[in-house]
């Protein structure tokens, strides 16, 4: 597994852990959020498409990927700029969800809950399949140099790098809350995932409905797949596996059909990930989420915040 | 203005819905009633497009209803409340005004609507921002009921309003019924409370275990001595004595 953040200013294996104090946990504070805000975008997904279809969508990840994939295969070109890149690699994550929906689950619906997620899993090895196919096994570096510094924020070191992928983030956390909330389709989707026949009774289409949960929830997935391309300095087949099944724990934490939760859940999951391998060792980092949702599951099954809050 | 032919409707292979044939013309109110069981609520679902029609027809306003989805149909003028409220809890009461006028285009008269319904339910404009879930019984069906005007329904529906309802409250749904009637709404009403549907009600239906076996003038249900003993609870000493 290929970890190796760009431009750090201290990768948390250079330094003892533990012995740089104050600045070494804000640092690690900001590793953790930075990654976190990953895994809450990809939680959303989750959780959104939990939340209006009682499933999981195992192949969350693989979004994440495609996203990556298509801004970085984009960029390399040399025609299209990093804005441009960037907006390219959601809608692809977008229609590749929708088109999933379509084909993986759609025709599975009224069957047993355990059908779907088989095909679920099914789709993800297929999409992964298919990269490696498609690009081959090896990492792709970003294509564009980013120039980032090291800026000092209140006597800290931050990276700008993290700070722009933090404040892109948290600007598409922030943007589907306002689309959940004050927009006449986001309520739609809400009424849907509360009680689908009540709103096809106001005239809801819960089919579109559906369809518009996976499109958001996947631009918001392929998202953040550039945003970890960027910040690892790394694209692979395989690069939505941990991630995927971290984000998924952070749906879990947050209490899983949970909007806010999801974004909670994953924050603080990057948190604890980050803080636990400096503090413990970086060896168990991987650990760190497992763990938490093995003792979610066990302690709290409906996470920090229950019920399809939104 | 709504016309049903021998409609048969179930789910899986129970068959709730034996052949029930009834209209309702524009104007008038309707009431439904008959025990727990009798397929009322499943007839109305029917209507909806919630529950396939298996065989047999529903009209409404010229229109074959019969195949149409759910979410088609109340584009057409017909709107149903329905049985427990079923508000949306966790959205709040505005949110849920503004969805029962989800297919409508003309969004500046939906403006002008939610504003003249909150003049009318003046506690709907109180608790706007409040989620749904936390009004009580009552309010929460006075809301399911300006979401389904809120589509600007012909035809408006409702399955058993006065459910789980304090007398006061009960008293209050059904002015706000009395006053639709006024106004010239045309009610389907399927009620197990006989006594205030028929009191309202222009004609009535009675169901019995998937077929209509009995059927008049409100006036004329109410002194059916069958009604009596069966709906609204007179005459028990002739059949225990």
């Amino acid at each position: 597994m290929v970890n190796r953040p760009a431009c750090l200013p201290a990768r948390e294996t250079d330094t003892q852990p533990g012995r740089l104090g104050f600045p070494m946990f804000v640092q690690q504070l900001i590793n953790g959020l930075t990654t976190g805000s990953a895994y809450a975008l990809i939680a959303l997904g989750y959780t959104m498409i939990y939340g209006i279809l009682g499933l999981i969508n195992f192949a969350q990840g693989e979004l994440y990927m495609c996203g990556a994939f298509v801004a970085v295969l984009l960029l390399a070109t040399g025609q299209v700029g990093l804005v441009g890149a960037f907006l390219a690699g959601m809608l692809a994550a977008a229609l590749l969800g929708v088109a999933l929906e379509r084909v993986a689950f759609r025709p599975l619906r009224g069957s047993h809950p355990l059908v779907p997620l088989l095909s679920a899993i099914g789709a993800s090895i297929f999409l992964q399949s298919l990269a490696l196919l498609l690009f081959g096994p090896s990492d792709r570096p970003f294509p564009v140099q980013l120039e980032f510094r090291t800026v000092e924020v209140a006597g800290l070191p931050v990276s700008s790098l993290q700070g722009l992928i933090l404040l892109t983030a948290l600007g598409f956390m922030a943007l589907l809350l306002v689309f959940v909330r004050y927009t006449r389709y986001g309520k739609a989707i809400i009424a849907c995932a509360l009680d689908r026949d009540t709103a096809r009774l106001m005239g809801i289409n819960v089919d579109r409905m559906v369809a518009l949960t996976f499109l958001v929830g996947s631009a918001l997935s392929g998202a953040a797949g550039i945003l970890m391309a960027m910040y690892y300095n790394a694209t692979y087949p395989r690069m939505g596996l941990l991630p995927g099944l971290k984000a998924f724990s952070a749906a879990i934490l947050g209490g899983v059909g949970n909007i806010p939760g999801a974004i909670v859940g994953g924050l603080l999951l990057g948190v604890a990930e980050s803080l636990g391998a400096a503090y413990l060792s970086s060896g168990y980092k991987d650990a760190v989420a497992f763990v938490i949702l093995i003792l979610v599951l066990l302690l709290r099954p409906q996470g920090i915040l229950r019920g399809k809050g939104h | 203005m709504l016309t049903l032919k021998s409609v048969q409707a179930g789910y899986g292979r129970l068959v709730v819905l034996k052949g029930v044939s009834l209209h309702v013309r524009a104007g008038e109110v309707v009431t439904l009633i008959g025990g727990n069981g009798a397929g009322k609520s499943t007839l109305l679902k029917a209507v909806c497009g919630l529950v396939p029609v298996r065989r047999g027809a529903v009209e409404f306003a010229g229109e074959d209803l019969t195949r149409l989805p759910a979410e088609r149909i109340v584009s057409l003028g017909l709107a149903l409340v329905p049985e427990g409220r079923r508000v949306f809890s966790s959205l709040s009461v505005a949110a849920n005004l503004e969805l029962g006028a989800f297919h409508r285009r003309d969004r500046q008269q939906v403006r002008r609507d939610l504003e003249e319904l909150m003049g009318r339910f003046p506690i709907l404009r109180e608790r706007a921002s409040q989620p749904a879930g936390t009004l009580s019984g009552g309010e929460q069906q006075i809301l399911a009921i300006a979401r389904a005007l809120m589509s600007r329904p012909r035809l408006l529906m409702l399955d058993e309003p006065s459910m789980g309802l304090a007398p006061k409250m009960l008293a209050q749904v059904y002015d706000i019924l009395a006053e639709l009637k006024r106004s010239g709404t045309t009610l389907l009403l399927v009620e197990q409370n006989a006594r205030a549907a028929l009191k309202l009600a222009d004609r009535g239906y009675v169901l019995e275990t998937g077929r209509i076996i009995l059927q008049g003038t409100a006036a004329e249900l109410q002194e059916d001595p069958e009604v009596q003993r069966a709906y609204l609870g007179k005459g028990y000493r002739e059949v225990w004595e």
